[in-house]
């Protein structure tokens, strides 16, 4: 810790025991809830079904076996086709890897592009206060009354008269009524897009309190000087915020691994949606495989240890500017 | 110059237009899914499943219909021929169904083709003229919005009718009394409504006070490893909840805690605990230096300063950590599907369980996950202020 930390003032020292009492419950809950059940976690993945033997015993004779790691073989590799290059290709794109991959992607995307335009648009309105309030609606609404409420967006009806939505401007439009959260491929997207409206206000709210912390003068500078309002945006604005951008980013992909209950109610993970946090949840409370849902958990958190990382790194940077 | 000026703000708004254009168009996309959940939630069965709910306050079908054939001679309110006024109910039971009508329009009135010369509607047409007659003269006219679904959402209703309906007949299934203690029916949104306050309140209350002691730890006392600890703290901040799922429920199997409140209370307390340290302490950190310095050479104990100025003067952390930890937990399915499930289940259980295994119906699904939102709504823009600041202080919890 190379950082010199910010120190409370001297005189204000206490017993050696004071500070220890009040951390005390704080660190007692977080032991118990967090540090406790993360290595317990860890050990559970390399056991059985319901951890009571290594999972080395669950091998089958002729079969592939990763020995110790056997949890971790049918979590990594049980959605994939490996009979040819094509069919590994097309087993990934539709497995909860693969899947968790386009979510990053096409949310992230979404989310920060969407928030970072309408940012910049609204501050320029005088209804701007009503109009974020809007975008930012949906982040009050949990995942699954905002799974019911797209539902019946997506709805798709066999019957002539379509009452979903989506699919009645389609049709008003002249073209084929599409069961959006069936169809593979499309369904995915059909999903992201619910996470794009709750999360876009997100993304919004802090791009936007960036944006205004930019003084005024070297905006006006840089207008002065003839740049357009794109230039301005492009060439002063962007680079200023790109920290705070990388801030959302990194936010909404740890966001996006943990996301569980949009796919659990609006697909159940069926039709080529899964992700991993959904399937995590299959295997250990559907198949009830203590040691297949803890291995996947555990590449859960390995993929989100460089964010764990950074977070820190972060926070310590910003303590040495105190 | 003053007709200048004006062509000169006049081209300064028609510039503007396109700005508009987008927000406003953005702002009514991201209304328009809520807007749909609520008017359908508010219309009857029959019309949900028939018509979209963009037609809810349109004429409809049937008024078309009657413009088409009958408005010319009729005119609009039906009462334009004395001796056949459509909206007497008298001349109206006459035809009640499509057939009846039909028959009607090929008979001859006062020597003449009833129609003219022109074509008969039909037979599907003529159904909806008859129908909108029926409303026109008051015979029956369906309601265009009921409550009938919230009604049966909190008591929990399954059937085909409405609860209104079937105990006015007599016919209720079997778990209903049809009293006011229906409201308490455990597969009714009445039941999980007060169930999920009772998992939201201590475990939105439990964190902030011990984050507040944390908090001030971490700002204002002396203690070794304190930049340590707290660096740990705001790695733990992102740990993904499936990471402590499994070995808890086996903790609470073995406590017999699995489907008790005490169990989500404490989860929630405890993963939501490395946010709310950070929140406090950098709320706290940034309080200035001399108010602690001048209350404790006032001879003030840690314990007074914490109490007497560190709890008044963090309400606005606490109000923004309040906000976030309350939404985190009424708006949580993962935790309240693993540790209390069916047995005393919350908004959401009861939500997700209608859309996954039920397969409810969009009256009751609509009406359910509307009274799920409508609190953290009322929360939310009544305190939209601090979750923002709560947000902008450094959030990256889920």
């Amino acid at each position: 810790m190379a950082a010199k930390a910010f120190e409370p003032p001297k005189i204000m020292k206490q017993g050696r025991l004071v500070p220890w009492l009040y951390l005390l419950p704080a660190l007692v809950v977080m032991f118990f809830f967090i540090v406790y059940p993360m290595l317990t976690t860890i050990a559970l993945s390399f056991g059985n079904g319901n951890g009571t033997a290594p999972a080395a015993t669950t091998c089958i004779e002729g079969r592939p076996c990763w020995g110790i790691f056997e949890n971790y073989r049918y979590a990594l590799t049980a959605e994939f086709d490996f009979s040819s290059p094509i069919a590994f290709w097309n087993s990934f794109w539709a497995s909860s890897y693969g899947n968790n991959i386009k979510w990053i992607v096409l949310m992230v995307t979404g989310t920060v592009g969407i928030g970072l335009m309408f940012a910049v648009l609204a501050d320029r309105v005088k209804y701007e206060a009503l109009a974020k309030a809007i975008i930012f609606m949906p982040m009050a609404i949990s995942f699954v009354g905002a799974g019911v409420i797209w539902k019946f967006v997506y709805d798709y009806g066999t019957q002539q008269t379509q009452i979903g939505l989506l699919n009645a401007v389609i049709q008003a439009l002249g073209g084929q009524p599409v069961a959006w959260l069936s169809m593979p491929g499309i369904n995915t997207l059909a999903l992201v897009v619910v996470g794009i409206w709750i999360w876009t206000g997100f993304c919004m709210t802090i791009l936007s309190a960036a944006l205004k912390s930019i003084p005024d003068e070297i905006l006006e500078a840089a207008r002065v000087d003839g740049a357009g309002e794109w230039a301005v945006f492009r060439h002063v604005m962007l680079p200023l915020i790109m920290p705070t951008i990388a801030v959302v980013v990194t936010t909404m992909v740890i966001n996006i691994l943990k996301l569980f209950d949009i796919v659990y109610v609006m697909t159940g993970g069926n039709f080529g949606t899964d992700v991993i946090a959904n399937r995590m949840y299959a295997e250990m409370y559907v198949n009830f495989n203590t040691g297949r849902g803890t291995a996947i958990a555990v590449i859960l958190i390995v993929a989100i240890i460089p964010f764990i990382y950074y977070n820190i790194r972060r926070f310590i940077e910003q303590e040495a500017m105190r | 110059m003053k007709k200048k000026m004006n062509r000169e703000r006049i081209n300064q708004l028609l510039e503007k237009v396109p700005l508009h254009f987008v927000v406003i168009l953005t702002m009514i996309l991201w209304l328009l899914p809520t807007l749909g959940l609520l008017v359908t939630s508010l219309r009857p069965l029959q019309a949900i499943n028939t018509t979209g709910w963009w037609t809810a306050f349109a004429p409809g079908r049937e008024a078309e219909a009657y413009t088409v054939h009958c408005a010319n001679c009729h005119g609009a309110d039906g009462r334009t021929i004395p001796q056949a006024d459509l909206s007497n109910p008298e001349v109206v039971n006459r035809t009640p169904r499509s057939l009846q009508l039909l028959a009607l329009l090929r008979r001859e009135v006062d020597g003449r083709p009833h129609m003219g010369g022109a074509p008969l509607p039909s037979p599907q047409e003529a159904a909806e003229i008859a129908a909108y007659l029926k409303i026109l003269s008051g015979v029956e006219a369906p309601p265009r919005f009921t409550l009938n679904n919230y009604i049966d959402a909190l008591v929990g209703y399954r059937g085909t009718q409405t609860y209104l309906q079937d105990c006015a007949e007599g016919q209720q299934a079997v778990d209903l009394q049809c009293t006011p203690a229906d409201l308490l029916n455990p597969r009714g949104m009445g039941r999980a409504f007060i169930n999920s306050l009772i998992v939201t309140l201590p475990a939105t209350v439990l964190p902030i006070l011990f984050a507040a002691f944390a908090g001030y730890a971490f700002a204002w006392l002396h203690f070794k490893g304190r930049f340590l600890l707290f660096a740990i703290l705001v790695g733990l901040q992102v740990v993904p909840l499936q990471m402590t799922l499994v070995p808890i429920s086996r903790l609470y199997a073995d406590l017999g805690l699995n489907g008790t409140f005490l169990a989500v209370w404490l989860f929630h307390t405890g993963f939501g605990m490395p946010y709310a340290i950070y929140l406090m302490r950098n709320f706290l950190g940034s309080l200035p230096t001399e108010l602690f310095e001048a209350a404790y050479l006032d001879g003030a104990s840690h314990w007074t300063i914490f109490y007497r100025l560190v709890i008044p003067l963090a309400m606005p952390a606490i109000a923004s950590l309040g906000i976030f930890q309350f939404l985190w937990v009424w708006n949580d399915l993962l935790v309240a599907l693993v540790f209390l499930g069916g047995t005393t289940p919350v908004m959401t259980y009861q939500i997700s369980n209608m859309v996954t295994s039920l397969g409810a119906g969009w009256q009751l699904l609509t009406a359910a996950a509307f009274l799920s939102i409508i609190l953290p709504m009322i929360v939310f823009f009544a305190l939209q202020r601090y979750f923002v600041r709560g947000m902008l202080a450094g959030s990256v919890k889920g």
